[in-house]
């Protein structure tokens, strides 16, 4: 029997995906691992690659409302929201306060919803099925909320342009404030479980730890960020809507580890909660739509940034005074976040990567929007004026 | 290899068998092969507490060898197209495929993208469609309900034959 000496630095490569129990959503994974610790880890993107961008330059500017709403059902309002915030701006329309407080309320009472629905997905991935289930049945209560006020659990299209599509009555206000108080209890229970439970700070204490340093090199936004210390959020810095009359506080920890995103993520509920209820007892009075919003926009650029759940949700829109959008260009928080994830498992357990995915929060549908196309031209840099002659020949031969 | 056949009455029996376990323990598998991720928090939200799938021994399942059904949701795009053919052909038989939104079923608001193939039964065969944008968890739960309802009034329980998509894939690979 001849023996074959065995490599002594062998390199098995874990892939995870696109299809995986982990998430929900398609994403593919490699990660070299050495042992049970990785060294080395790739992404693969775009299953979810859509063409929303390109799709919006045939849409008028109201149909793109209801087309950037379902970029991602998860944050669906704060999609709107931005894309009207900038057409808004770009034709140069006064939108009443009144309105702007209602868009201000469901952005709130859906970061609630969608950092509770990512606290369950979290404990899911730590191996914490109760939890997973208790939070989503607590998160019922902002379905339920959400769905008496709009008319619909997921897509709510509360935005039109130029203003929102319904009132909050008070016996809407009623029951959103005893939903709030109940979620602000249980809130308070999970903060409780997520700072003090031993067997699941074993999976967030000290894993995964992101420097304020190397969490500004990376660029990470949003909750992510505020947990390594980084003191950005759009709703303070640059208050959009009606976050200048009704200011928030931001949340901040330093630990930058797992359960410092915890921490920041739930802490955030309890502002939100606030600022929910202050919005409600301070409803300005006036019109909930502006008289009449031009079909056509004149040209122009604008850019729009709004505090997603995840973190800024940014749009460039340009107009050349048509009734469709000249470009549409989207950059959502879960791309920025991505890289922290792959630098972050080198030297981790395999097993402590899918909490490490998680601890973006992750969101690949808004995510995956590049798209590389090789040919016989030759990959590398494309040119707006070499993509555009692209497309024009692209449909040319499909027709 | 041993041959041995059953006698047709013992058969039946087996038939019979197999059909109540089948009903009575659907396992699924999801996948999503470019939706927003709206019905996809809907489907969620159906094996939890609240809508409680399980009740009807329904079991969200990783990995397409353990699952009788496929739930899909969004439209296909052309990265997915593959993916979603190979786990319907690394499911065992029989299997049924249920189609969730309204992306899933025409393509939606994603008509006309250029990264999106289309609908869902125009990659692989589907025996329900669960229309909304996202469908209620109660629209999802009586989907499923009626394809079981269909399955234990004797719907045909054998493989569509494999559609000559599957086979130019294969050959690629």
């Amino acid at each position: 029997m001849t023996t074959i000496p065995m490599p002594t630095k062998e390199k098995f490569i874990v892939p995870i995906g696109p299809q995986h129990p982990a998430l929900k959503e398609p994403g593919h994974f490699e990660f070299a691992v050495d042992g049970e610790i990785v060294t080395d880890a790739t992404v693969r993107l775009g299953y979810v690659h859509r063409g929303i961008e390109k799709a919006a330059e045939a849409r008028n500017w109201t149909q793109n409302l209801y087309l950037v709403e379902r970029i991602c059902g998860i944050c669906s309002h704060i999609h709107a929201l931005t894309y009207s915030l900038g057409v808004e701006k770009l034709a140069e329309v006064e939108v009443p306060r009144r309105a702007q407080a209602i868009r201000v309320l469901v952005a709130e009472l859906e970061r609630v919803h969608s950092h509770l629905l990512w606290f369950g997905v979290a404990a899911h991935e730590a191996g914490f099925d109760t939890l997973f289930m208790y939070s989503w049945r607590d998160r019922e209560t902002i379905m339920d909320i959400l769905e008496a006020l709009t008319g619909n659990r997921v897509n709510y299209s509360a935005n039109v342009l130029g203003g929102v599509k319904f009132d909050v009555s008070p016996e809407q206000c009623k029951v959103i404030l005893t939903g709030i108080d109940f979620l602000e209890e249980r809130t308070r229970h999970y903060l409780n479980v997520a700072t003090s439970d031993s067997m699941f700070l074993q999976r967030t204490r000290g894993i995964g730890i992101t420097r304020l340093r190397d969490a500004q090199r990376l660029g990470i936004v949003g909750p992510t960020a505020r947990a390594s210390g980084v003191i950005r959020d759009v709703r303070v810095d640059a208050p959009y809507a009606a976050y200048d009359e009704f200011p928030v506080q931001m949340v901040v920890e330093t630990a930058g580890d797992l359960e410092a995103r915890f921490v920041v993520r739930l802490k955030e509920l309890f502002e939100s909660f606030r600022l929910i209820r202050e919005i409600l007892a301070n409803l300005p009075a006036g019109d909930l739509q502006v008289k009449r919003f031009p079909r056509k926009i004149k040209a122009g650029e604008v850019i729009s940034r709004v505090e997603a759940p995840r973190g800024e949700v940014f749009y460039y829109i340009r107009s050349t005074g048509g009734e469709q959008p000249d470009r549409l260009k989207v950059r959502t928080p879960t791309l920025c976040n991505m890289a922290s994830v792959l630098s972050l498992s080198i030297g981790h357990h395999l097993a402590d990567v899918p909490m490490l995915l998680v601890g973006i929060d992750p969101c690949f549908s808004c995510n995956d929007r590049g798209v590389t196309i090789s040919g016989n031209e030759g990959n590398g840099r494309w040119t707006w004026e070499r993509l555009r002659q692209f497309g024009i020949d692209y449909y040319a031969r499909k027709v | 290899m041993t041959n041995f056949s059953l006698t047709n009455e013992w058969n039946n029996v087996l038939l019979k068998v197999k059909k109540w376990a089948r009903i009575n323990s659907p396992w699924l598998i999801h996948y999503n092969s470019g939706s927003c991720n709206g019905c996809d928090i809907e489907i969620l939200a159906t094996l939890t507490p609240r809508y409680d799938a399980e009740r009807f021994g329904v079991k969200l399942q990783g990995s397409p060898r353990h699952a009788d059904v496929l739930i899909c949701t969004g439209p296909v795009t052309r990265q997915s197209r593959d993916r979603l053919l190979r786990i319907y052909e690394q499911m065992p038989d029989p299997k049924f495929v249920v189609a969730v939104g309204s992306c899933a079923i025409s393509g939606g608001v994603f008509q006309g993208c250029y990264n999106v193939v289309g609908h869902i039964d125009e990659v692989i065969p589907v025996d329900a469609y669960v229309p909304g944008c996202p469908p209620r968890p109660e629209a999802i739960i009586d989907g499923l309900v009626k394809l079981l309802t269909a399955i234990q009034k004797g719907a045909p329980v054998e493989p569509p034959a494999i559609t000559q998509l599957t086979e130019e894939i294969y050959d690629a690979a």
